[in-house]
């Protein structure tokens, strides 16, 4: 197999994993931990394109795309924070009635 | 086979372990770790690939940063709640499923698809090629042509700091 195949069937391993972790775990630190997998699989066929096209705009975009997820992960774990402190829990089915 | 495929080999298996690892693993701190590995193996496979910069950075911002800051409030909650004594919610056959169909559809178009050649390449617009990835021209491109989204980081760098403690303040008003 072509190493650039070899990275892209990885890149969508690892994003069909995470999106069955956020859809079958019921922690929610952890469905937080396989959505940074997913986005790591996302960065991971990036990486492979703007390697195999020799782009630099791929890696300075990657760049600005790590900057975004630790933003994200700034503004998600004070949530998640939130929440276990009004319920004593990390059981995403503590806040079933979110659902419409 | 040469050393460098037989150590991409060995991280894109260690990269899958871990997400695997993932979805066994009962208690947060072990997918943390499990996580954590994951990505280090991927920062092995950038620097196969010769892109240093950006696995750099993966150690750096995601070991380093987002992992840390995740272990760290696992620590904080540590907490014995159901969704300790059980892993699973209730769709889990419907969710395997699903994953794997898009899995499936997915790799199928990966291995039917036609290898990007040099023609490709050259077809993109002139004076993006780069010759290496090394940090010299990282930073040469990143800091002359991209020096505006530079700026722009720090201001969402920004944004998401007074947001979190907005958060935090909201909670603190509900509690009472």
């Amino acid at each position: 197999m072509d190493r650039t195949q070899l990275l892209l069937m990885l890149s969508i391993a690892l994003f069909s994993l995470g999106l069955v972790g956020v859809m079958i775990r019921r922690n929610a630190l952890v469905m937080l931990m396989c959505m940074e997998l997913m986005l790591n699989g996302v960065v991971l066929s990036l990486v492979t394109f703007a390697e195999r096209t020799a782009t630099l705009s791929g890696a300075v975009l990657v760049f600005l795309v790590f900057v975004v997820a630790a933003a994200e992960i700034a503004i998600a774990i004070p949530i998640v924070l939130l929440l276990s402190r009004q319920r004593r829990t990390l059981d995403v089915g503590a806040w079933s009635e979110l659902k419409g | 086979m040469n050393l460098e495929t037989l150590l991409l080999y060995f991280f894109a298996a260690a990269a899958l372990g871990g997400g695997v690892l993932m979805l066994i693993a009962r208690h947060p701190m072990r997918v943390a770790l499990a996580l954590i590995s994951s990505m280090l193996s991927l920062a092995g496979i950038y620097a196969i690939l010769g892109v240093h910069v950006i696995a750099v950075f993966q150690v750096l911002i995601y070991v380093g940063a987002v992992m840390v800051f995740m272990v760290y409030v696992i620590m904080l909650l540590d907490v014995r709640d159901p969704s300790f004594l059980e892993r699973y919610g209730r769709a889990v056959v419907p969710s395997i499923a699903i994953a794997a169909a898009l899995a499936l559809v997915l790799g199928a178009t990966v291995s039917r698809g036609r290898m990007i050649t040099a023609a490709d390449v050259a077809q993109l617009q002139p004076g993006t090629v780069a010759a290496s990835f090394d940090v010299q021209p990282f930073s040469a491109e990143f800091l002359e042509r991209y020096w505006l989204h530079f700026e722009l980081t720090s201001v969402l760098l920004l944004a998401a700091v007074v947001a979190a403690i907005a958060v935090v303040k909201a909670g603190r008003r509900h509690d009472g």
